[in-house]
C-alpha cells in the first residue's frame, strides 16, 4: 500500500466539493482516460471577485481524488490572483505530503486550476489552452508543463519529471528531450547565478548566496547518502564549513567533498573563495 | 473486522498442516543434511521424502526436482541456465504476457546481444499459435511460455505448445507457478523440459520453489557452489521450507478436485453476481480456458486503486492491474497486450480465490462492492 497521510485518506474517503457547477465562471479539464487520471474543475465567483464555490470530478487513484478535493478547499474564498499563485507544492503540502511517484496528482490539480483561470480570463476552451508543443505523446504533456514542474520543484532528472507530470513514463521516446529541457533550465539557473554576483557583494549578501548555493547544489547530493553540511564562518574569501551525518564520518571527505563544495561555491559565488573544513 | 482474502494469486495462507510438519526442523531436527553423521543424515531423508511429494503432484521422477528459493529463481534458472547451456546462437521465444521473472531475464538477454521473440496474444489473452509456429521454424530456440496467467488466469494450451516445440527440436520451459495445485499437471503426458513452481502460491510459505528438469535437459547451474541438488543448485538446503513444500504439494493433490469444482463454483458465483449488480463491467480474458479460481473484472470509468482502498476498508483483499497500484504509469502489460481499451484497463480488479473461501464471503463481496463502484463513479468525469 502507498504511504498516504491521514489527510490524503480523509480527502479520498470523504471528498469535498464533488460535482460540476452550473454556469461556472471558469472550467479546467485536464488529463484523459488514457493517461489514467483526469480532472474537471469548475468555479464560480462572488460579486466581490472571490471564488465563491469550486467543484471537481476526478478519474484517478486515491491521491488524485484527494489532490482535487484539497484544491477545491484551498481556492474557495481566494481571489483569482491569489488562486493563480497556488502551486502543486502547496497542494501536496496541504495534504501533508504525497509519495514521490504520486506528485503528478498535485501537478494535475495545478494544471486544472491554471486552465480554469485562463478559461475565465480569455474564454478559451481547455483544449485550446492545452494546445502547446507536445513533448510526451503518450500522456500529452507539453514543453511548458515540463518546464513548469522542473522549475517549480527543482527537478534534475528525467525520472523525477516522470513522477511529477508523467512525461516520459510511457514509451520513453521523449526522455532525451526531457533531458534537454532540464539541461537548458539548469544552464539558465547557472547563468542567472553567475551574473548576479558581478557587482560587489556585502558580507551579508555573500553569506546568503553561499547558503543558497549550498542548499541548491550541495545538500541534495549529500542528503542522498545520509549526510549534510553546515556553514560555520565566512571571513573574507575564507569559508568554513562542517560536514554532518554520514559525511562527518567519511574518510575520503578531505579530498572529495571539500573540493566539490569549493568548486560549486567558486562557480556560483566568487572564483576567489577557499573552503576549509571545521572538525569541531 | 471482516477479513475476506481473495488475492491468492499474489500469495496464499500457509496451511496449518504445513506449519505443523515444518516446526520440528526449527527445533530438534536442525542438522545439516550433507553431514556424515546420523544427526544430519536423518534430516536428508525428509528432504528426499519432500522431493517425492513434489514430484508426485506433477508426475515427475524425484530426481528431476530441484529445490529453489522461489518461483522467480526457478524461472531465472530455467531461462538463464538453459540459454547458457545451449550456447550463444540460441534464440529465446517467450510471450508478451509472461511474469516479470521471465520478462526480466528475457530483456537482460536481449541487452546482451541475444535474440528474443515475444509472441503476442489476442483479445481473450490466448497465445498466437500461428506466430509461435512461424518462429519455431526459424531455428533452434529456448521457449518459455506460462501455463496460466497470474493476472487473468488464462490457460495456454500447453499440451499442444509442448508438442509443437518438441516437433521443432527446441527446448521448452513453462512457468507453471499459477497452475500447479489448481490444474491437473502430468509431465509424463505433457512433454515440457522444465517447469517452475512456487510454494507460496499453494499454501506453503514464501521462500521456497522448485524447478522440474526433465532428465537429459541441458541446464547450467544457476547458483554455483556445493554438491547440493546434484550440483544443480549449490547452498545448504532450506530444510523446513522444503519439507513444508512437500506437505503442501501432497495436500494440493488431495484438494485438486475441490479446486476445479467448489472453488470454480464460488468464482463463478462472484463473477456473475458482480456482472449482474454493476453496470458497465466486463471480464478480462478467456472465460473458458481459465484457472478455476481467478476472476479479472473491469469496472469502466474508474481507477483500480480507489476500488482497492475502499474494499480494503471493508476487509476485502484483492488486487488491480491499474497503473496507480503498480507504481508505474501504465496499466498492466498483460491487460495492454490483450488490447483492453483504456476505459476498462485502469479499473481492472483481480479476485483470486482458494479452498479456504466460502459462499458467505462471496456474497459479502457481491453485497459490498456495488456501492463502492457507484460512489467512485459519482466522482468520475466520464460517467
Amino acid at each position: 500500500m502507498w504511504d498516504y497521510t491521514d489527510t490524503v485518506m480523509d480527502h479520498f474517503k470523504n471528498p469535498r466539493n464533488v460535482g460540476v457547477i452550473e454556469n461556472p465562471d471558469g472550467v479546467g479539464e485536464v488529463g484523459s482516460l488514457a493517461c489514467g487520471d483526469a480532472l474537471k474543475l469548475t468555479f464560480k465567483l462572488a460579486d466581490d471577485g472571490h471564488i465563491a464555490d469550486a467543484k471537481f470530478q476526478t478519474f484517478g487513484c486515491a491521491s488524485a481524488i484527494a489532490s482535487s478535493s484539497a484544491l477545491t478547499e484551498m481556492i474557495k474564498g481566494m481571489t483569482i490572483e491569489a488562486a493563480d499563485k497556488v502551486t502543486n507544492q502547496d497542494i501536496a503540502e496541504f495534504l501533508g505530503g504525497l509519495p514521490e511517484q504520486k506528485m503528478h496528482c498535485s501537478v494535475m490539480g495545478r494544471e486544472a486550476l491554471e486552465v480554469a483561470i485562463e478559461n475565465y480570463r480569455t474564454g478559451k476552451t481547455s483544449k485550446t489552452i492545452l494546445q502547446g508543443k507536445i513533448i510526451c505523446n503518450c500522456f500529452g504533456i507539453t514543453e511548458d508543463e515540463i518546464k513548469d514542474v522542473v522549475r517549480n520543484n527543482g527537478l534534475t532528472t528525467a525520472e523525477q519529471v516522470t513522477n511529477y507530470c508523467k512525461a516520459g513514463g510511457g514509451c520513453g521516446g521523449c526522455i532525451h528531450k526531457i533531458d534537454e529541457i532540464i539541461e537548458n533550465i539548469q544552464a539558465e539557473i547557472k547563468k542567472a547565478a553567475t551574473l548576479a554576483p558581478a557587482k560587489a557583494m556585502t558580507v551579508l549578501e555573500k553569506i546568503r548566496l553561499i547558503e543558497e548555493t549550498m542548499e541548491r547544489e550541495i545538500r541534495p547530493m549529500l542528503r542522498r547518502d545520509g549526510g549534510d553540511i553546515d556553514l560555520i564562518d565566512v571571513d573574507g574569501d575564507r569559508v568554513v564549513i562542517g560536514f554532518r551525518g554520514m559525511c562527518a564520518q567519511c574518510h575520503v571527505a578531505d579530498f572529495t567533498m571539500k573540493e566539490v563544495v569549493e568548486a560549486k561555491l567558486r562557480e556560483f559565488v566568487s572564483p576567489t573563495l577557499t573552503v576549509e573544513e571545521s572538525r569541531s | 473486522m471482516k477479513n475476506v482474502y481473495m488475492d491468492n494469486n499474489a500469495t496464499t495462507r500457509v496451511a496449518p498442516e504445513v506449519v505443523d510438519v515444518m516446526l520440528p526442523f526449527f527445533g530438534e531436527l536442525w542438522g545439516n543434511p550433507s553431514s556424515m553423521h546420523y544427526f544430519g543424515g536423518q534430516v536428508a531423508r525428509h528432504i528426499e521424502a519432500a522431493r517425492a511429494q513434489v514430484a508426485a503432484l506433477i508426475g515427475a521422477d524425484p530426481t528431476e526436482i530441484v529445490f529453489t528459493s522461489c518461483g522467480s529463481e526457478s524461472d531465472n534458472m530455467a531461462t538463464r541456465g538453459g540459454l547458457e547451456a545451449a550456447g550463444p546462437q540460441i534464440r529465446l521465444i517467450t510471450s508478451r504476457v509472461e511474469h516479470a521473472a521471465i520478462l526480466g531475464p528475457a530483456r537482460h538477454y536481449a541487452e546482451h546481444g541475444g535474440e528474443v521473440v515475444e509472441i503476442g496474444v489476442d483479445a481473450s489473452g490466448q497465445l498466437d499459435l500461428a506466430e509461435l509456429h512461424r518462429e519455431l521454424a526459424n531455428g533452434h530456440a529456448l521457449v518459455s511460455l506460462m501455463w496460466a496467467n497470474n493476472e487473468t488466469g488464462v490457460i495456454f494450451p500447453i499440451d499442444e505448445i509442448a508438442a509443437m516445440v518438441k516437433q521443432a527440436g527446441s527446448v521448452f520451459h513453462t512457468d507453471a507457478v499459477q497452475a500447479v495445485g489448481k490444474l491437473p499437471i502430468d509431465v509424463r503426458r505433457t512433454p515440457v523440459d522444465m517447469l517452475s513452481l512456487s510454494g507460496h502460491k499453494l499454501h506453503a510459505p514464501k521462500g521456497i520453489g522448485a524447478l522440474y528438469v526433465r532428465k537429459g535437459t541441458k541446464l547450467n547451474p544457476f547458483l554455483l557452489g556445493g554438491h547440493q541438488e546434484s550440483g544443480r543448485r549449490g547452498g545448504t538446503e532450506n530444510v523446513p521450507y522444503i519439507v513444508g513444500l512437500g506437505k503442501a504439494c501432497d495436500m494440493a493433490a488431495h484438494y485438486l478436485g475441490e479446486e476445479t469444482t467448489r472453488v470454480a463454483a464460488l468464482r463463478n458465483r462472484l463473477e456473475l453476481g458482480l456482472l449482474d449488480t454493476c453496470p458497465d463491467t466486463s471480464i478480462n480474458g478467456d472465460r473458458i480456458k481459465r484457472l478455476p479460481n481467478t476472476c479479472n473484472i473491469s469496472f469502466q470509468f474508474i481507477e483500480g486503486e480507489g476500488i482497492l482502498y475502499h474494499m480494503s476498508d471493508a476487509g476485502i483483499a484483492a488486487s488491480s492491474g491499474s497503473a496507480c497500484t503498480s507504481g508505474s504509469l501504465e496499466p498492466s502489460h498483460v491487460i495492454r497486450a490483450m488490447g483492453v481499451p483504456f476505459t476498462a484497463a485502469h479499473g481492472s480488479i483481480r479476485f483470486s480465490l482458494c479452498r479456504y473461501n466460502t459462499e458467505e464471503e462471496v456474497d459479502y463481496v457481491i453485497e459490498t462492492l456495488p456501492p463502492i463502484i457507484t460512489r467512485l463513479r459519482e466522482l468520475s468525469p466520464f460517467v
